[in-house]
Order: structure tokens, then C-alpha cells, then sequence
């Protein structure tokens, strides 16, 4: 395991004298590609496109987290609740959506900064709790000040129609997706530098990292505050693509799903992140097909969640690089 | 006052079920330092199809014996299929693995059994007695008191009286001297691990009827409340984790109680923040255990 | 990153590859019209199939379907067979956005029918609003659909909750003067608008408490309730909590009377999630304004009853049924009323129009200014396990109106089933 991840580590942040493509060139052409399929896919798909594109802030995020500090957050859905709540609070007020999206990730990075506090003197199964029981209790916060966030029925999000030249749906995929790449160009950059390198440290041997001047709970702070970051981020995008918010679209099991998207793409890996995020959007898509097919209303969620399942403990069992460390990935998204 | 007594009772009620649960968590944080996520998915599991031999069979005590049974086999099926090949060098792996196995039991009861809500009778009365014009406990509540006392005693006899119970002790505190001396390490982790996924089944079948009934996901919130209790009485400590059950059950009655059940996953929240950053051992230990 | 860009291209490909496939199957060439062509009228809906909320509630759509089966097989409407695709959105409003945007963009239906849920569909109101697809009779009784200046095509089908609280207060107000009255309701609208049309009628209750339906243990409520010495307690609750409530009342020796909204009070549903605890449901007060699915000499019963048997696989004949045919018919009602040219505008108008008389026991309130579904309720109470109705059937509205009596005598179902144009 960690023989594959030094390797999975070094390849992801070797310095660029190794020939490969600078982050900025690999955004912009994501840019591109992402523009180019809003002109040319059915709404229905650029939807889907835009919710692959706020996964992937989340996934990012705690990929970096995970796979690069070792630390499991099975909170995240409640950070993301954190960046919806504010986003449709904001909105209900102001209206104003850039301001909105940069208040809601500032919130959620206060609220991570928290956690992130109590995570640091944590480790294994301990953090894996509490933040097991952060995620649960969103909920119960909706409803024991209902007066601000409206129980389980939760709010709904004031927007602006989008301007007269696209459609909602382009719209969406478009501020989805600057929300991503943006994550992505940072996360790239800043796991490259001093940062990335002390995280790996830290993962690997505290001692040796404590030896080598770098402090550990800073390390681990910064890590689970970033992610909290592009936790928020995600979160105000679903209340944009949603508009609405609700304790019941962060429930445990969208927690559950974020870990199991990351470990499946390959901890620590970016490129895991978006594989991740591709499979939380199409994976219960192709089940609904099948149990429409099977005309079993039964299988339907249900199918999505045992394949998650299966394919979780497989990769953790025979392969904990990921799907991202085998060497045809190709083929393997061939099956979107 | 009326009210203060009745709480009370109906705390040490549901704290007597976290604390078989935690009890659960326990052994197997032991004997493999794995804290087994997939707990209340296992026990849920056991317990549709303890309900489907009663609905069968008509018979409720058949069930009941039938999800201990099925909780020793699921138990020792998971250690011996699964969590024997995860790779222990990360303590995120066991972590994860156990995750999988949450989504996979959740799926799989869904597909048999559908996603909504099925009876989950109880085999006694809940109807309280009044005592002293006070209704405090039901036939329900002594048969969860008499069922988790007999756990507690039965494993505690098993590991100090007997030498299968020294054996899997041995095998989980120092596995390499274990083997040097002949102990079957491997079997008695799989031992350890039917043994917990039955207690966990024991506290399933005792919890469910007193909630909205069969459901896959039933014992999610059930298994915050024992994982918080299992923290609180120390991961490594049985009687900890009996006595920290006791107390969560308490803590969330007065709570819910006075102050709204709303409030209720806040403060166990709130209960697992403050011990693992003041008591990361537990209330209750005395030696200083490992973080990880 | 030169991996992340491979794959970004690669995924990104292979899903407008996939598109085309989405594509094709979409509105027909005859009309302009989603969802319409000479032979088919395509509806959508979103329900709770699995998950907590899905206890009975997963049994109307199918029953919808059933009674649409059935009319297609009779030469379905103007010649249009319908064709009623169902989703699962698990009563989670994420996922509602995913499967009406499926419905509408994808599958091109004509119409979302039925879409179940208070939060789950109030947040598809403005999707379906911009996309102008006619969102007819809505399974919940909140008045957020009945805004016809912001909202011209949605409507409602339940008596709204106020309307509904305020009839069974003026039960309790007649039948229970004197006593304590408390409340304990679901911490939504469903919740307070019901709590406020009870408030209209009785004043301020002595206690009131709430519940989220993420955490199964009423205990706490019941117990409150009975510190302060309840007699009487009207719960605005779903099915699983209904029977919950019930259960832990009991369970701390705390019998009052139980007055219970129409949502959840189907005695199937109750009895099977109490099991053997199901005769505390004896005397339970609720409402309804439907025929009873018990009431097998009614001929509306009779009908959903063949109905059932020949396309619903023979499921239990509950009041889920009931309801799920009852939306079917009127909405074939709508149908034969928009005429042979089937457009969107067209179907809205009919429904405005209103005039339709049914099954209900009074009649719906459809107009060009009020969206709302039926205006009022009977009660019921529960005798050797099954429902049965007593008293007079009331009328009233959601702000300071009288509750009043409706004597119209409900009218039986055409000789073939089926609603004619």
C-alpha cells in the first residue's frame, strides 16, 4: 500500500523538470473541452456534466486530504451542507452569487478550521468517528434552529435567470466547472510545493517529519481546512444546481460516497478525484437504466449502492492504488 | 420528578442496548484493532432474517436464536472472506473496508427486502407497569436488562474462566508469542470477530422494536451512539464500554427530555468531541493507550 | 496532470458519445408537443420508493399506472395510450432535481403527475415553471401549489393541511370540548400549516411538539405531552410516525385521544407497522375524502377493486391505492376535457376549467385563481381495524372561512370506468 502510493505520490508531484504538462495548460484545455460539450450535448447530459463538475470540487479536495495526509474525513457531506446552507441564506438576502460562493467557502473554511482543530490530535477509527457523528448531525442542527433553516424541508435558492444567450443547464455546467478547474489548478500547485511535501511526510512517519522541523498539527489543520475549502465550494454549487437545500441531500450515504469515489480513482490522486466524481454521477444513472430494464423499483438505488460497495472493498483488497494506478485506464473509462 | 424517574429509566433502557453494542465495538477493536463500521449493517442484517424465520415460523424465540446464529456466521464470514486480507499498514484500510461492507449489506437488504419499513415486533409487552402511579419500566425493558447482563457476565466469564477466552486474548494482544506457543491465531480472530458480530445482533434484536421498525439502515444512528460510547468508556475497556454506554443512554434521554430530541446527535456530538480531546483513553482508563 | 487531461478527454467523450443515444428518443414529429404523438402521451412523475418516507407511499404509483393500464387497454384517450414512468427520488430533494430533470430533458415527458413531497417538489417548482411543463395535481397538501399568478401551471391534489387541521378541530371542538388538546407534528409545513388551521378553530393547544423524520424515537414528544396531561392529541404525521407515536404513548401508559391527519392514517399501512401492537389504533380519529378502500359496496371501490386485480398484480387494496387510481382518473378527466388536440397550454386550461366530479367526497376547487386540489374532508374513525366514516363531510378554505357542511351526495363511477370527453 504505501509502496504504491510513494509511487502514485512521486509521479503526482515530481517538479516539472520531468516533462509533464503544467496544470494551467491541462485547466485550460479542460476549459475548452468542457465549453466545447455545452454546445453540443442534450441538456439533460449538460446537467449531468454540471454535477460532475461540483462533485469534483468535493472529491478533490478530500482526495488531497485523504490520500496525501492520511486523514479520513467522513464529514465532508455535512462541510458541504455547511457551503449550501450559507450559499442559499446568502442568496435569500442578497442575491448576489459570485460574493456568495466566495462567502459560503469562507464559512465552511471556518467550520472545517474547527473540526480540523479537533481532527489533528485524532487518528484512525477515532477521526473516522467523529466525523462520522459531524455528518450526522446536520439534521438535527436543521431542525433545532428551524427558524433559520426551515427543519427537513430546508430552503430554497433565489437566482438569476441565466444570461438570454445559454440555457439553464449551460449555465450550470459552466459555474460548475470554473468552480472545478479553479480547484484543481490550486490543489495542483499547492500539493506540488513545500505544502504537498509536508503532507506526505506527515502521512508516511510523524516522527520523521516532526525530526525534519515540520509541524505536524499545522500540517494536518491546513490539510482538513483546505479541503473544508473545496468541501464549501461543492456544497454552494449543489444549492446553485439544486436550488435548494435540504438536510436530506446530505445525507450520511452521500459521505460514505465521496470516500468510496476517491479510494476508487486512487488516493491522492487528482485524477482519481474526476474518475470519482464521474462514477457518483454515472454509476446510479446505468442502475436506474438496468432496474428500469429489470422493472424492479428495488434495484434501482439499491444496485447503485451494492456495486459501490463491491467494487470498495475489491480496490481496497486488490488493488489500493486505485482505479487510477492500473495501467489501461483507458479501457476502464471506456464504460463511462 | 415523575418525569425525572421515567427518563431515567428509559435511558438506562437504551444505554443498556448501546452498551452491548459498544460492547461489540470492543472486542474486535482488541482482538484486530479494526473498529468494525460495519457493525449495525451487520446486525441489521441478521436481524431481517431473525424476522423472517419468526414471520415463517410464527415464532419469535426461534428468530431470536436464529440471529445470534446468523450474527456468529456473518461475523466470522466477514473475517475470514474480508478482513483477514486487508492490509493493516494504514489504519485507514480496515476503515474503508468496513465502509464497503455498509454499502454492500445495505444494497443487498434493500434488493431482498425493499427500502421501507417493516414490524419489528418485541416479544414482550411495552406497556409499563405503574409503580407508585408512575409508569417507569415495561416487561421490555427487564427482558433488554436480563439479555445484556447475560452478555456481559457470559464474556466476562469466557475470557478470565476459560481457556478459549485466554487463548483469544493472547492471540490479540501478542499475536507472534501467541503463534510461537501454539495458539491458532487465525481462528481466534475469527472467533473474536463471530462473537462481537452476535453480541451486535443481540443488541439489534433489542433495539429495533423500540424504533420505527426493520429498515437497512436502521442502526445508523444506533451505531454513532455506541461508538460514542465505546469512545467515551475507552476503545480497549469492556466494562468501559458497558459503562459508557449506560451513560450515553442517560446523557440522550435527559436531553432529548428536556431539552428536545432535536438536540439530541448534537450532544452525543458534542459528548465525542469532549472526550477524545480531554480523555482520548476513555473515562475510564488507567493504562495510556495508542491513538491508532 | 497529464493523466488528468487523458482521462478529462477521454470521460469527456465518451459522454457526448453516450448522448446521442439520449437524444433520440425524445418529443415526436406530429405535434410540437413533448411527449405527445398520435399514439402516446408520455407522464413522469418523482416518488419516494425506498427510504424512510416510502412506508406506503410507494404503492400510488403504481396503482396510477394500473388505472392508466387499464384505460389504455379500453382504447386509451382520443387514441393516445399513456405511458407513466415512475422515479425514485427516495423523498430526497437532490435527488428530485436529478429525476425531473431525466423526465423533462430526457425522456421528454408531457407532464410531471403526482410528484410526491412537500420539500421534494417545491424544489422543482421553478425548473418545471421555465420549461412550461404542466405540474398537475401534486401528492401534498402544502399551498405552495396553489399560486396560480407565480406558478400558472401547478395544482395541487390534497385538502390543503389547514384546511384539513381546521376540520378535524371542529370535530374535537365539538365532540372534546373542555378537554386538553395538544399537538405533535412533522417540524415542516405539513406540520404548520395543519398546527395553524387546529390554532384557527380551538385557539392556542395546551402542549405542541415536534418531530424530523431522521430520528425514530418519539419518546421524548410522548412523554411531554403526557407531563402535561394531554387528552386529546392530533398528529400531523406520516404513516411510520403515526403508528410510532401511537406506540410509545402506549408504552408509557399515556391513552388519549388520538385525531390524526388524512397523510398519515391509512389503517393498512398503521396496522402493518404496529404488528401486534395494531388494536391501539381502535377509535383512532382521521379524515379522508376519498372512497375507503374497506368499503367494498362502494362503487368507486368496486372499480379500483377490478382494477387492482387485473393490472396492479392484486396489491393489498389500501388507501394508497385508492388515492393513486383517484389521481389517475382525474387526470384522464383532464385529458378527455383538453380534447383530441393534446398541447401542454391545453391541458392547464382544462384543468382551470374545472367542473370534474369524481370519486372525492367533495368536490376539487380547480380554477383560473385557485390551484388548489380538494376542498374538504369527512371524518373517520377506526372500528375492528378498518376506517370508517361518520358524521357530515366539511368544506372549507385555508384563511378565516366557516367550516361548513357539504351535502352533495358523492356520484358514481361511468359504467366503463372510464371518464368520458
Amino acid at each position: 500500500m504505501t509502496v504504491v502510493r510513494d509511487r502514485v505520490a512521486t509521479r503526482i508531484a515530481s517538479p516539472p523538470m520531468h516533462r509533464r504538462l503544467s496544470p494551467l495548460l491541462v485547466v485550460v484545455i479542460g476549459a475548452a473541452i468542457v465549453v466545447a460539450l455545452t454546445y453540443t450535448l442534450p441538456p439533460f447530459r449538460t446537467y449531468q456534466l454540471a454535477t460532475v463538475g461540483a462533485y469534483l470540487c468535493v472529491t478533490a479536495g478530500l482526495t488531497v486530504l485523504t490520500g496525501l495526509n492520511g486523514q479520513l474525513s467522513l464529514g465532508h457531506g455535512a462541510l458541504m451542507a455547511t457551503g449550501a446552507y450559507t450559499l442559499a441564506l446568502w442568496q435569500n438576502k442578497f442575491n448576489l452569487l459570485a460574493v456568495g460562493i466566495v462567502v459560503a467557502i469562507l464559512v465552511t473554511t471556518a467550520v472545517g478550521a474547527v473540526i480540523g482543530l479537533a481532527a489533528a490530535r485524532l487518528r484512525g477509527p477515532y477521526l473516522a468517528g467523529l466525523t462520522l457523528a459531524v455528518a450526522v448531525v446536520v439534521p438535527s442542527i436543521a431542525s433545532t434552529f428551524d427558524g433559520t433553516f426551515n427543519s427537513d424541508q430546508g430552503l430554497s435558492v433565489i437566482l438569476n435567470p441565466p444570461p438570454d444567450t445559454m440555457t439553464v443547464e449551460q449555465w450550470q455546467a459552466w459555474v460548475c466547472w470554473g468552480g472545478a478547474l479553479l480547484t484543481v489548478l490550486a490543489l495542483a500547485l499547492l500539493t506540488r510545493g513545500r505544502f504537498g511535501r509536508d503532507m506526505r511526510a506527515v502521512r508516511d512517519d510523524e516522527t520523521a517529519a516532526r525530526l525534519a522541523g515540520i509541524s505536524i498539527a499545522r500540517t494536518q489543520v491546513t490539510a482538513f481546512v483546505v479541503s473544508a475549502a473545496c468541501a464549501g465550494l461543492a456544497g454552494a454549487l449543489f444549492a446553485v444546481i439544486a436550488q435548494s437545500v435540504s438536510p436530506g441531500a446530505f445525507p450520511l450515504t452521500l459521505s460514505l460516497f465521496l470516500v468510496m469515489a476517491i479510494v476508487i480513482g486512487g488516493l491522492g490522486r487528482l485524477t482519481g478525484a474526476l474518475i470519482g466524481a464521474l462514477l457518483l454521477v454515472a454509476l446510479p444513472a446505468v442502475a436506474h437504466e438496468i432496474g428500469e430494464a429489470a422493472g424492479s423499483q428495488r434495484l434501482e438505488g439499491n444496485l447503485a449502492l451494492t456495486f459501490f460497495g463491491v467494487v470498495l472493498v475489491v480496490v481496497m483488497l486488490a488493488a489500493p492504488g486505485g482505479l487510477a494506478s492500473l495501467r489501461i485506464p483507458l479501457k476502464k473509462k471506456g464504460q463511462r | 420528578m415523575d418525569r425525572f424517574l421515567f427518563l431515567t429509566f428509559d435511558g438506562l433502557s437504551r444505554g443498556a442496548v448501546y452498551a452491548a453494542f459498544a460492547l461489540a465495538l470492543v472486542l474486535i477493536w482488541r482482538a484486530t484493532r479494526i473498529v468494525n463500521f460495519a457493525q449495525g449493517a451487520m446486525a441489521v442484517a441478521t436481524a431481517y432474517v431473525a424476522y423472517s424465520v419468526a414471520d415463517a415460523t410464527g415464532s419469535y424465540w426461534l428468530g431470536f436464536i436464529v440471529a445470534l446464529v446468523a450474527g456468529l456466521l456473518l461475523g466470522a464470514g466477514v473475517e475470514r472472506v474480508v478482513m483477514r486480507f486487508v492490509d493493516h499498514s494504514s489504519p485507514l484500510n480496515g476503515v474503508v473496508v468496513a465502509l464497503g461492507l455498509v454499502l454492500i449489506i445495505q444494497g443487498v437488504l434493500g434488493m431482498i427486502y425493499g427500502n421501507e419499513f417493516r414490524p419489528a415486533t418485541a416479544p414482550f409487552s411495552r406497556d409499563a407497569f405503574d409503580i407508585g402511579g408512575v409508569a417507569l419500566l415495561s416487561r421490555y425493558d427487564l427482558f433488554v436488562f436480563a439479555a445484556v447482563g447475560a452478555v456481559v457476565v457470559l464474556l466476562t466469564l469466557l475470557f478470565t474462566r476459560t481457556s478459549t477466552g485466554l487463548r483469544m486474548r493472547a492471540a490479540a494482544f501478542a499475536p507472534d508469542v501467541s503463534r510461537l506457543l501454539g495458539v491458532p491465531v487465525g481462528g481466534m480472530l475469527t472467533l473474536g470477530w463471530a462473537l462481537a458480530a452476535a453480541v451486535g445482533s443481540l443488541a439489534g434484536m433489542l433495539v429495533l422494536p423500540t424504533e420505527l421498525g426493520l429498515h437497512p439502515t436502521a442502526m445508523d444512528i444506533v451505531f454513532i451512539s455506541a461508538f460514542t460510547a465505546a469512545v467515551v468508556g475507552g476503545l480497549d475497556s469492556p466494562i468501559g464500554s458497558v459503562l459508557g454506554g449506560l451513560m450515553v443512554g442517560l446523557l440522550l434521554s435527559y436531553i432529548s427530555g428536556y431539552l428536545g430530541a432535536t438536540v439530541a446527535p448534537m450532544a452525543v456530538l458534542a459528548l465525542l468531541v469532549v472526550v477524545l480531546l480531554s480523555r482520548p483513553d476513555g473515562l475510564f482508563a488507567r493504562s495510556k493507550a495508542r491513538t491508532a | 496532470m497529464k493523466r488528468t487531461a487523458i482521462v478529462l478527454a477521454a470521460v469527456l467523450l465518451a459522454a457526448a458519445g453516450c448522448s446521442n443515444s439520449g437524444n433520440s428518443n425524445g418529443g415526436g414529429s406530429s405535434a410540437d408537443t413533448p411527449g405527445v404523438t398520435d399514439s402516446e402521451i408520455v407522464v413522469g412523475t418523482h416518488m419516494p420508493l425506498t427510504g424512510p418516507a416510502a412506508a406506503g407511499y410507494s404503492k400510488i404509483a403504481p396503482a396510477t399506472k394500473a388505472y392508466f393500464d387499464y384505460v389504455n387497454a379500453n382504447g386509451g384517450v382520443h387514441g393516445r395510450k399513456i405511458t407513466y414512468k415512475i422515479m425514485d427520488d427516495g423523498y430526497n430533494p437532490a435527488n428530485t432535481q436529478q429525476v425531473v430533470r431525466q423526465l423533462v430533458l430526457q425522456d421528454k415527458v408531457f407532464a410531471i403527475l403526482n410528484g410526491l413531497g412537500t420539500p421534494t417538489h417545491s424544489g422543482v417548482l421553478d425548473f418545471l415553471k421555465t420549461n412550461r411543463v404542466p405540474d398537475l395535481f401534486v401528492a401534498s397538501g402544502s399551498r405552495s401549489w396553489n399560486q396560480p399568478d407565480k406558478y400558472p401551471g401547478t395544482f395541487g391534489f390534497n385538502p390543503d393541511y389547514t384546511v384539513e387541521g381546521k376540520i378535524l378541530a371542529t370535530h374535537v371542538k365539538e365532540k372534546h370540548s373542555g378537554k386538553k388538546v395538544c399537538f405533535l407534528g412533522q417540524d415542516d409545513d405539513f406540520g404548520r400549516d395543519s398546527l395553524a388551521g387546529i390554532e384557527k378553530i380551538l385557539g392556542p393547544v395546551a402542549a405542541k411538539q415536534s418531530y424530523v423524520t431522521s430520528n425514530p424515537n418519539v419518546g421524548p414528544q410522548m412523554g411531554a405531552l403526557k407531563a402535561a396531561g394531554c387528552q386529546v392529541v392530533m398528529l400531523a404525521t406520516v404513516p411510520g410516525f403515526t403508528a410510532l407515536s401511537i406506540g410509545t404513548a402506549a408504552k408509557i401508559g399515556f391513552k388519549p385521544q388520538f385525531v390524526v391527519s388524512n397523510v398519515g392514517s391509512d389503517p393498512t399501512t398503521l396496522a402493518k407497522t404496529l404488528g401486534a401492537a395494531a388494536p391501539l389504533l381502535e377509535g383512532v380519529v382521521a379524515a379522508n375524502y376519498l372512497p375507503l378502500a374497506t368499503d367494498t359496496a362502494n362503487p368507486w371501490i368496486q372499480l379500483y377493486s377490478k382494477v387492482n386485480t387485473q393490472y396492479n398484480a392484486n396489491a393489498e387494496l389500501d388507501n394508497n391505492v385508492v388515492y393513486g387510481m383517484s389521481v389517475a382518473y382525474l387526470f384522464v378527466q383532464s385529458l378527455q376535457s383538453a380534447g383530441k388536440d393534446l398541447t401542454r397550454d391545453g391541458v392547464i386550461e382544462a384543468v382551470k376549467k374545472g367542473g370534474f366530479t369524481g370519486p372525492g367526497l367533495v368536490p376539487v376547487r380547480y380554477s383560473a385563481s385557485d390551484h388548489s386540489g380538494y376542498g374538504g374532508e369527512q371524518l373517520t374513525t377506526i372500528k375492528g381495524g378498518k376506517a370508517e366514516y361518520f358524521g357530515d363531510a366539511y368544506r372549507t378554505d385555508d384563511a378565516d372561512g366557516a367550516v361548513e357542511v357539504y351535502k352533495t351526495a358523492a356520484v358514481a363511477p361511468p359504467a366503463n370506468g372510464i371518464p368520458a370527453a
